[in-house]
């Protein structure tokens, strides 16, 4: 069975958002050439608009192109085609509005906690009294205080995707984007992180886009779950989801939270297995 | 932890030193060799107690530790240096790196009497030949570690808007050092062959050119003597390189894996 959305892609009105939209997503591609010459389309047609405060999940079987769709939205993998804005204005590359949370922590060895949550501050040569009081901030929401002198290999898996998260969050990003954060961590602290992430989020007035295969997690966290599937990456749906907030874990037991993980299901029948 | 220690502690080498020098002695003395072909430990001792309060044999150790420390800092350098250009410029690779490694490929022990004929049979011979051999490990080493970098920590510095420079200086430099100094400690062995083999080729002091007298004198008590003090001097310089190494790539355990999988 063929949905009415699967045929018809998913085009915004451009006049409903206009004022709305912190981020615009319009009509981009990713294509890569195979050593035969044959033109793989990794991402086709896609359209989007993120809305100030919003939390978008991105869900979707390997090769769905979900990371390479946030790797493109972060400025480190060129686009084919297509338009990417920020508050109207075009986005080309790397943009200090973002903050990046990576699959793997990606934190530097040689430098302490602390010194690594201030990475993006010592990039951008903002204000380092300021940048260590917010780091400092940050750590301590996410329960690492008295970690800050510490050196990464002295930090649990957990704790250290906490501190990538306050270092994605410490220029104070409008966006944030996530890609499979909690991925290699085990169901339990996964559990936990999500809760965290629900609280940064509504603490922060953040927007975020968080990149999952995990249905449930995709659901639980987001105002919207944007389904993609592959061969060719595409979005099929735009699922809104109206559970009330904050979540707890027990909604994930209600006949509203099983409709809605039964409707994303759906998508995938077809595709790859899925960890759910 | 009983075994550990044990298993760690030096206990197990000096075990084997044991049973290898009171077997080396056990033979010479059951076989009756005579001493010229191969002299029992307890002559060398002798032979090493006696020299060491010479001033002849003083002289010799610093003349000799100064080559192979000049050497290895002029070799060591160069090799850093010409491998930051390296590494930094495609256009320099293709124009030098072949001649580099065609250089490599040459024996320095061929070169080092033409080098001795250019640079006389003072000390400055025996520093550049030392040079020529501690060059290579840094150049390949110090190119290799400023290409290691991992993809991820580019992408979440260039994420970051970090700029070429800055994640030349914030990352590839830090991930260049642990081969840096594997570099180091290749070249620091290395350069005390190379300043024994200067010294051999043509030299007026040091302890290649003593270990030639004695040998020629038929004292091979005071040849292993000599073998072993060249030894010593090697362990200690590379335990030296070692130590800093330690200090400087502290988030690096001693087998040097990164303890980090981040």
């Amino acid at each position: 069975m063929v949905s009415l959305a699967q045929r018809l892609p998913i085009r915004p009105d451009p006049r409903e958002h206009r004022d709305i939209a912190l981020m615009r997503i319009a009509g981009v591609e990713k294509t890569y050439l195979t050593r035969d010459g044959e033109e793989v389309h990794a991402l086709r047609d896609i359209h989007l608009d993120i809305r100030a405060g919003e939390f978008i999940s991105i869900v979707g079987p390997s090769g769905c192109g979900k990371s390479t769709l946030l790797k493109i939205l972060a400025g480190i993998l060129a686009r084919s085609r297509g338009e990417i804005t920020m508050r109207g204005r075009a986005l080309t590359g790397p943009s200090r509005d973002l903050g990046v949370v990576f699959q793997a922590p990606v934190l530097l060895p040689w430098l302490t906690v602390l010194q690594n949550v201030m990475v993006p501050v010592k990039i951008q040569r903002a204000n380092r009294t300021e940048g260590e009081a917010r780091a400092r901030e940050l750590l301590g929401m996410v329960g690492l205080s008295g970690f800050e002198r510490k050196y990464p290999s002295e930090l649990s898996g957990g704790m250290q995707q906490r501190v990538g998260i306050c270092r994605a969050l410490v220029h104070d990003p409008a966006i944030l984007l996530m890609d499979e954060p909690f991925g290699a961590l085990d169901a339990m602290t996964r559990e936990t992180m999500n809760e965290e992430l629900q609280r940064i989020w509504s603490e922060r007035r953040k927007t975020i886009l968080l990149v999952t295969h995990s249905i449930p997690e995709a659901i639980h966290l987001a105002d919207r779950v944007v389904v993609m599937t592959p061969r060719p990456g595409r979005i099929v749906e735009v699922i809104d989801v109206d559970l009330p907030r904050p979540r707890t874990l027990d909604m994930q037991n209600t006949p509203e939270f099983g409709r809605y993980a039964g409707r994303l299901r759906r998508h995938f029948h077809s595709h790859a297995t899925f960890d759910a | 932890m009983k075994t550990r220690s044990f298993m760690g502690g030096p206990l197990l080498p000096i075990l084997t030193g044991c049973l290898f020098f009171g077997g080396w002695e056990a033979i010479v003395r059951l076989l009756d060799i005579p001493t010229i072909v191969l002299p029992p430990p307890s002559s060398i001792v002798v032979a090493l107690w006696g020299s060491v309060g010479s001033a002849d044999f003083q002289w010799a150790v610093v003349v000799t530790l100064y080559e192979i420390v000049a050497g290895f800092a002029l070799g060591a350098l160069s090799g850093l240096i010409l491998g930051f250009i390296i590494a930094l410029s495609p256009l320099a690779e293709r124009l030098l790196y072949p001649y580099v490694v065609a250089f490599q490929t040459l024996p320095k022990v061929a070169v080092a009497p033409i080098i001795v004929i250019w640079f006389g049979y003072g000390l400055n011979s025996k520093i550049i030949i030392t040079a020529t051999i501690a060059f290579f490990p840094l150049l390949a080493n110090t190119i290799m570690g400023l290409r290691a970098a991992p993809p991820d920590q580019i992408d979440m510095m260039v994420s970051y808007t970090a700029s070429r420079w800055q994640v030349f200086r914030m990352i590839r430099l830090m991930q260049a050092l642990p081969y840096i100094f594997v570099g180091l400690d290749v070249a620091i062995v290395l350069s005390v062959i190379g300043a024994i083999v200067g010294e051999f080729v043509g030299a007026k002091a040091g302890l290649g050119y003593l270990l030639m007298q004695k040998n020629f004198n038929f004292d091979m008590a005071g040849t292993f003597a000599i073998l072993f003090v060249l030894s010593l001097i090697g362990v200690i310089l590379h335990a030296a390189v070692r130590l800093v190494q330690r200090r400087v790539i502290f988030w690096m355990d001693t087998t040097g894996k990164q303890s980090l999988s981040a």
